[in-house]
C-alpha cells in the first residue's frame, strides 16, 4: 500500500486535535502500521505530552529543517509499539522556521519508511496550517458540535477547497448524546447538514481523555472506553474498512435501563 | 432570558442550527450579514427604472445546496392594474 499523508486540522483551537492525532497514531499503530507523527505546531508543542514521550526530546523538526541533525535522529521512538515515531515541534522557534516547501520535502523522505504519516496541525489559519496541509493527501477536520467550533471548521474546509485539496473527512468530538438527546446540542445530522463533508469519526465527551492525557497513554491503546473505540474505528475506516458507527443513544439507553434495574 | 427560553422554547440546538446556516452562507460568499439589505435596495432601485416592480413584494436571499451557495430573487411585478399611468 502507498504511504499516506494524513493532516489533522480544526480552525479552532482546543476541539481535540492533538487527541484526536495521538489516538489515531496509536491506533493504527496497534493495527501493525508503521506510522510517525509530526507536531506541526511550532512554539506550543503537546502532542509529546499526550503521547507520553516528553522526556526523550533530544532533536525537533526545526533542527532536521536547518540540517542540525538527521531525520532519523529526531524521531523519538514509542517504546509501546514497534513503529511508532514522534518528531516534536520547536518550542523555542517562531512558526515561519519551517516552510510548506519543507514540509513536503519531510513527508518524502519519510514516505519511504512509513505507512502513514500524521501532521497534528496548530489552530489558527495561518503558516503552520498552511504548513501541515502542503504535503497531505488525506486531511481530517476535527470540530465539536457547538457554533464556534463548526463555523472554524467551514473556513478550513473553504480554505481546503481553495487550495484544490481532496474533500476532507470530518470527526465530531466531545459529542454528548444526552444534551443532543435533550435538544440542546447540535446533532450529528445537523453538523453534516451544515458542513456537508463526509463524517469519518464520532467521539464521545469521555472524562477519561484527562486521565489519558495526564498519564500520557492514549486511550486508543484500549478498546476499553467508548472513546477508545471510536478512535479505533476511526484508523479502521482509513484503512479502508466498513466500520458501523457506534450508537452512543442506545448506549446511554442500555446504562439507563442497567441504573434502574439495581435501583429497584 | 437565555435560560428562560431554553426551558419554555425552541430547543437551543435548533437555534444553533439556524444561526449557523446563515453564518456559513455569509462566511462563504465572502459579504456581512447586513450587506444583502444593501444589496436588496440597490437591486430593487436598478430594475425599478426599467420595470414596474412592487418593491415590498420582492424577496432575495441565499439558498444552500450541498456545499454551494446561490443568490435567488423573487421580484414580482405591482399587480395593481390602476398604476398604469407613467
Amino acid at each position: 500500500m502507498p504511504s499516506n499523508v494524513l493532516t489533522v486540522t480544526s480552525g479552532k483551537g482546543g476541539v481535540g486535535k492533538t487527541t484526536t492525532v495521538a489516538n489515531i497514531a496509536v491506533a493504527l499503530a496497534s493495527e501493525g502500521k508503521k506510522v510517525v507523527c509530526i507536531d506541526g505546531d511550532i512554539g506550543l508543542r503537546n502532542l509529546d505530552v499526550i503521547l507520553g514521550l516528553e522526556n526523550r526530546i533530544v532533536y525537533d523538526i526545526v533542527d532536521i529543517v536547518e540540517g542540525r541533525c538527521r531525520t532519523r535522529q529526531a524521531m523519538i521512538r514509542d517504546k509501546r509499539f514497534p513503529e511508532l515515531f514522534l518528531i516534536p515541534a520547536a518550542q523555542t522557534r517562531d512558526k515561519n522556521a519551517v516552510s510548506p516547501s519543507d514540509m513536503i520535502r519531510l513527508c518524502e523522505e519519510l514516505k519511504a519508511e512509513f505507512d502513514w504519516i500524521i501532521i497534528d496541525s496548530p489552530a489558527g489559519i495561518e503558516r503552520g496550517f498552511k504548513n501541515s496541509i502542503a504535503p497531505s493527501d488525506i486531511v481530517i477536520i476535527v470540530t465539536n458540535p457547538e457554533m464556534s467550533a463548526v463555523r472554524d471548521a467551514d473556513r478550513v474546509v473553504g480554505l481546503l477547497e481553495a487550495e484544490e485539496k481532496k474533500p476532507p473527512y470530518l470527526i465530531i468530538n466531545r459529542l454528548k448524546p444526552e444534551l443532543v438527546k435533550r435538544g440542546d446540542m447540535l446533532s450529528v445530522a445537523d453538523v453534516y447538514d451544515l458542513l456537508h463533508i463526509e463524517v469519518i469519526g464520532i467521539v464521545p465527551e469521555d472524562e477519561n481523555t484527562v486521565i489519558a492525557s495526564n498519564k500520557g497513554i492514549p486511550l486508543a491503546i484500549e478498546a476499553k472506553t467508548k472513546s477508545g473505540q471510536a478512535y479505533r474505528n476511526i484508523a479502521k475506516r482509513l484503512v479502508g474498512e466498513q466500520v458501523p458507527f457506534m450508537n452512543l443513544e442506545s448506549g446511554s439507553l442500555w446504562n439507563k435501563l442497567i441504573h434502574l434495574g439495581r435501583g429497584g | 432570558m437565555g435560560l428562560f427560553s431554553s426551558f419554555f422554547g425552541k430547543k437551543s440546538a435548533s437555534n444553533a442550527k439556524e444561526r449557523l446556516k446563515l453564518v456559513l452562507i455569509h462566511d462563504r460568499v465572502n459579504m456581512n450579514n447586513g450587506t444583502l439589505e444593501l444589496l436588496k435596495d440597490e437591486i430593487i432601485a436598478v430594475i425599478s427604472k426599467h420595470l414596474d416592480i412592487d418593491p415590498n413584494m420582492v424577496k432575495i436571499d441565499f439558498e444552500t445546496q450541498g456545499r454551494s451557495q446561490k443568490l435567488v430573487a423573487d421580484i414580482p411585478f405591482r399587480s395593481s392594474p390602476t398604476k398604469k399611468n407613467r
